[in-house]
């Protein structure tokens, strides 16, 4: 089948609460293609979780989806599927089925009085139609996929570690051989030594298994390394997307240039991290224009009239990088006060070079 | 230390407290009303007049510490002392021809009342939000009334007006009780009414309860994760939703259950329910303390039991309490 | 009376910051508002009513029609086995009973917010003692304490009965705040507070307790609750001061007089169901203060109009415009995952 495996069309999403809508997700355009490594960066609270709960329809009240439209067409299915108009037994049999999620925190998203085998086992049972037999074997062969000893079966999520625990989750989502896994800052809760080790496995599974992921952290750093194409978002609007190279050398949002200036490089001159000044704007009253305005190094006037439609930055030499400023450049010359990162200390890798495809 | 472990020595501290302050009340008391009792008494055999001297912690010789230790000794034994108001008898025979009724009747009222309560309000919980969360402020109405009023109540309506029912007694009049069968029908039907009320006024409890229990377990991050997952609903409701709710609803049963049997206990008085209800009644009018006492710590005990019981069964299904070493 | 347990009793449930006074009446669900009215309903009742009261509640007329006569328009809710009003003895009642029952919860919730507080604030050996005679406390049954130790006082009054049934009552809220103050205790803006030197009770003043208002707030409620409950029982078994007037003493005077037997069923349905509407009406004031301080509780409101139907909290994330989905009880299990 043609086309994207995710495509999402001028997605809203508001919160609706006695004191007024929280425009949390606001017109956002995302396309995810068959194994392809998808980055969602923002920071907190930018909409990034609540965009991709939102177009599995996995957030709870008062969360209302105000508009657009969610895609999707896997190899399973007969033809393209809109999340939105589906019942809600569709969407049961959609989920982890086709798209499955890896939580944050996995001591949290694990269900504490049932043991690792029959969790996993919910999960065959609910999705496929397998014999007892070799739903066990499937488990056993899960958790050898994700390194872990079959002794582990029988334990509770208490018993284990953050880092297996992890894998526990990694595992339960692959059981049913998923179309797309979004992972939702897997890692952040471990340590960085765990951390490379998942993130190794990830790409290993992806490699052998053939799913898309979306991977959604505040990790830029991250992301340089382990995605194909990166989203920016901030107050529930994406101002950039582009592919990694893109990104890490022709950065055209403002925004994304102070993200880039926010981490140190291991190798090169010292110099001050500048990051960015202020802090995210309350989405309950959001100003007209750009929503980055206040902590824009290159902000004048005109910004409270752009309508915030991502453009291409340069269409010739560089398909699918696309801006929402109107102003900025790649080759704009950075503010007073607010170097852009040096060129040649190229951000060092986060995790291990054995990442890299 | 297993939990479990912990849990008995709280409950042995807790009894002991319970057994202390019990000694300690006549003589911190004010005023002269045990001495008063005893001097209703001149000629009490010797026995007897040392176990209400225990008891009431008065005259006897030796220190505090010796009073104090008889009064363990008797307690440990069962002897509760000579009951003052049906001198002859001992506490302990009025006790024992007393606490069955009350056992079975409110023990198993309890025990149907929190099953159907817990189990109305998973669906309360589940559903939340539904049409179920209309009948909310009635339940509030029958969460607030007094057990012995709704008693009052329910008797005006079927026993007095509708003659359904029988208008209190544990057994019909004429009968002797024995394991026979006209015995236990006569006394099943007369305890229909007064376990009705209880179950009644204590089921709203245990629904609200875990109303709001489920509520915020089906909060937690892995009930998101089981909806995500696509899990049929029945399974999601039940194995991860109400047995995690079970818990904390379990601790609350353990924590109210002290109130619940107090209140089943005066409601007993209202139907002349020959528990020990009307007993601690009696007691209370002719200043029996002895008696007074002994019912205290019978309730008091009762109540501890039944809360160990309680931890036992969250260990059972709980697999971090078998796990965790601190109190809970 | 059951005492149910509202409060999640999950610590975690800390309010981000300490919510604004304003619109505290606007934020109340409906049947907290209910509650509260009908509260302040009998407050008013139990201020005025008994300045009200056509007759001496007392006063026993001695003639023999006017015993045991049911309602009519001289005695609104007729007279008792002594010819007394027994309306007027009603005002009066709900003042005596609402007068016990707020100070035992003044009293108790001020122990319980010193223990709780103390017990989290100072930790180790005191918070071993304190949470030891707390745990205590709670699960030895209060009734019966209280029936000993009522039971051994010469003169059962106001007083003394106020503070019997504190010493008992405050168990119940000094866990809750004590798990409240130690998940508070570790967040960042009162390490801040004691970086910069702040004295440890301007703290817990300032900074701790105020986070603390809706969790103690309920804890009063509850304790009142309590205290009506316990009041009316031990009334009701004659551990009080049977010549005053309040509810209990009431429905025990009724019970020894038999009046249900005899049919005088104006004697004790009004004083139970003046102490069941008071009940009532704190538990759905309970009800509400849950909702404020646990979001999760709240039903989804605002989603539910726009998607025309009321939302479970597991129905997917309703769609603006979208027709409403029937729902389906059972799940299904899916065979080869072919989907549609």
């Amino acid at each position: 089948m043609t086309g994207p495996v995710l495509d999402i069309k001028d997605f809203s999403v508001v919160y609706r609460t006695p004191g007024g809508d929280v425009r949390a997700v606001t017109g956002v355009d995302l396309q995810m293609n068959a194994g392809e490594v998808v980055g969602l960066v923002g920071e907190s609270g930018s909409g990034k979780s609540t965009l991709a709960y939102g177009a599995c329809r996995l957030l709870r009240a008062p969360a209302l989806i105000t508009g657009g439209g969610v895609t999707y067409r896997g190899r399973r299915t007969a033809g393209p599927m809109d999340i939105l108009r589906l019942g809600p037994a569709e969407l049961q049999r959609l989920r982890w089925r086709e798209i499955a999620i890896v939580f944050q925190s996995a001591m949290n998203a694990l269900n504490p009085v049932l043991n690792v085998r029959d969790q996993i086992l919910d999960v065959i049972h609910a999705h496929l139609r397998i014999s007892r037999d070799e739903a066990r074997d499937k488990v056993g062969s899960l958790l050898d996929l994700v390194g872990i000893p079959r002794a582990r079966l029988r334990g509770y999520p208490h018993e284990l570690s953050g880092g297996m625990r992890q894998r526990v989750m990694i595992a339960m989502a692959l059981a049913t051989d998923p179309e797309i896994v979004i992972m939702d800052e897997p890692t952040t809760a471990l340590d960085v030594v765990v951390q490379r080790d998942i993130l190794a496995q990830i790409v290993e599974l992806k490699e052998r298994l053939g799913f898309s992921i979306l991977f959604i952290t505040h990790d830029l750093s991250l992301l340089l390394e382990l995605a194909d194409r990166i989203a920016v978002m901030y107050a529930g609007q994406l101002l950039e997307v582009g592919t990694a190279h893109q990104l890490q050398h022709t950065p055209a949002h403002p925004y994304t240039r102070g993200l880039l200036n926010s981490f140190p490089s291991l190798r090169g001159a010292r110099r001050d991290l500048v990051g960015i000044p202020g802090s995210p704007p309350d989405l309950h009253d959001l100003p007209p224009g750009c929503p980055f305005l206040p902590r824009c190094g290159y902000g004048t006037p005109a910004c409270t009239d752009i309508d915030m439609s991502l453009a291409p930055v340069a269409p010739a030499s560089a398909p699918g990088h696309v801006t929402a400023c109107p102003f900025v450049r790649p080759d704009t010359p950075a503010p007073p006060g607010r170097p852009d990162r040096p060129a040649e200390a190229s951000p060092e890798p986060a995790t291990s070079p054995e990442l890299t495809s | 230390m297993p939990f479990i472990v912990r849990r008995l020595i709280f409950y042995l501290v807790a009894a002991w407290v319970a057994l202390t302050i019990n000694f300690f009340i006549p003589r911190a008391m004010p005023g002269n009303a045990v001495e008063s009792i005893m001097a209703k008494f001149p000629n009490l055999q010797p026995s007897a007049y040392k176990a209400l001297q225990a008891m009431l912690g008065v005259g006897h010789p030796g220190s505090l510490w010796d009073q104090y230790g008889a009064y363990l000794g008797n307690v440990l034994h069962f002897n509760f002392g000579v009951d003052v108001t049906n001198y002859p008898a001992n506490v302990s025979t009025l006790l024992a021809q007393t606490i069955p009724w009350t056992i079975t009747l409110v023990g198993t009222a309890t025990v149907i009342a929190f099953l159907a309560g817990t189990v109305l309000g998973i669906v309360a919980g589940w559903r939340h939000g539904g049409w179920l969360d209309r009948v909310l402020p009635g339940l509030m109405f029958f969460q607030a009334v007094p057990y012995f009023f709704l008693a009052l109540i329910l008797l005006e309506l079927l026993a007095v007006r509708g003659h359904v029912l029988p208008l209190g007694q544990g057994y019909a009049g004429g009968l002797v009780p024995g394991w026979h069968w006209d015995f236990i029908v006569s006394a099943v039907y007369h305890s229909l009414l007064p376990a009705f009320t209880i179950v009644i006024a204590s089921v709203a409890g245990w629904m609200l309860q875990m109303r709001n229990v489920m509520i915020t377990t089906i909060g937690e991050d892995y009930m998101l994760a089981a909806q995500a997952k696509g899990l049929p609903g029945r399974r999601v409701m039940f194995s991860y939703a109400a047995r995690n709710a079970l818990l904390p609803q379990l601790q609350g049963f353990g924590l109210a259950v002290g109130f619940v049997v107090s209140g089943a206990i005066v409601m007993e008085i209202v139907f002349s329910y020959p528990g020990i209800g009307l007993l601690l009644l009696n007691a209370v009018t002719s200043n029996d303390f002895p008696l007074m006492q002994a019912i205290f710590l019978v309730i008091t005990f009762a109540v501890l039991l039944a809360n160990l019981i309680v931890d036992m069964i969250i260990v059972a299904i709980d697999p971090r309490a078998r796990a965790r070493e601190g109190a809970r | 009376m059951t005492v149910a347990l509202p409060i999640s009793t999950d610590p975690a449930v800390v309010p981000e910051e300490h919510q604004p006074r304003r619109g505290l009446w606007r934020r109340l669900p409906t049947r907290a508002k209910a509650g509260a009215i009908m509260l302040g309903a009998f407050i008013l009742a139990a201020i005025i009513g008994p300045l009200l009261t056509p007759y001496d509640p007392s006063f026993q007329n001695p003639a023999p029609g006017l015993s045991l006569h049911p309602p009519d328009a001289a005695h609104l809710l007729g007279t008792t086995q002594s010819g007394q009003d027994v309306f007027s003895q009603l005002l009066l009642g709900i003042r005596l009973t609402l007068e016990l029952a707020l100070s035992v919860g003044v009293v108790a919730t001020v122990l319980s917010v010193v223990v709780g507080v103390a017990a989290a604030y100072l930790g180790g050996v005191w918070d071993e003692v304190l949470s030891l005679a707390t745990n205590v406390f709670l699960v030895i049954p209060a009734l019966p304490l209280l029936i000993i130790l009522l039971g051994y006082l010469p003169q059962k009054g106001q007083t003394a009965t106020v503070l019997v049934l504190a010493g008992l009552g405050w168990p119940w809220g000094a866990r809750l705040i004590r798990a409240q103050t130690m998940a508070i205790r570790g967040r960042d803006f009162v390490a801040a507070s004691r970086e910069t030197g702040e004295r440890t009770w301007r703290i817990l003043a300032f900074e701790i307790v105020p986070n603390e208002v809706s969790l103690i707030a309920a804890s009063f409620v509850n304790t009142v609750l309590y205290a009506i409950g316990a009041s009316v029982a031990l009334a009701f078994i004659g551990l009080a001061d049977l010549t005053s007037w309040s509810l209990g003493t009431m429905l025990y005077w009724a019970q020894s007089q038999q009046a249900l037997q005899i049919g005088a069923w104006w004697w004790f349905v009004p004083p139970g169901l003046a102490v069941a509407l008071m009940g009532t009406s704190l538990v759905l004031l309970n009800s509400g203060i849950d909702e404020l301080g646990n979001p999760r509780l709240r039903d989804a409101g605002g989603a539910s109009a726009a998607a025309w139907h009321k939302l479970r909290p597991t129905d997917p994330t309703p769609v603006l415009g979208a027709a409403p989905a029937r729902r389906r009880w059972r799940g299904g299990r899916q065979a080869g995952g072919e989907l549609p």
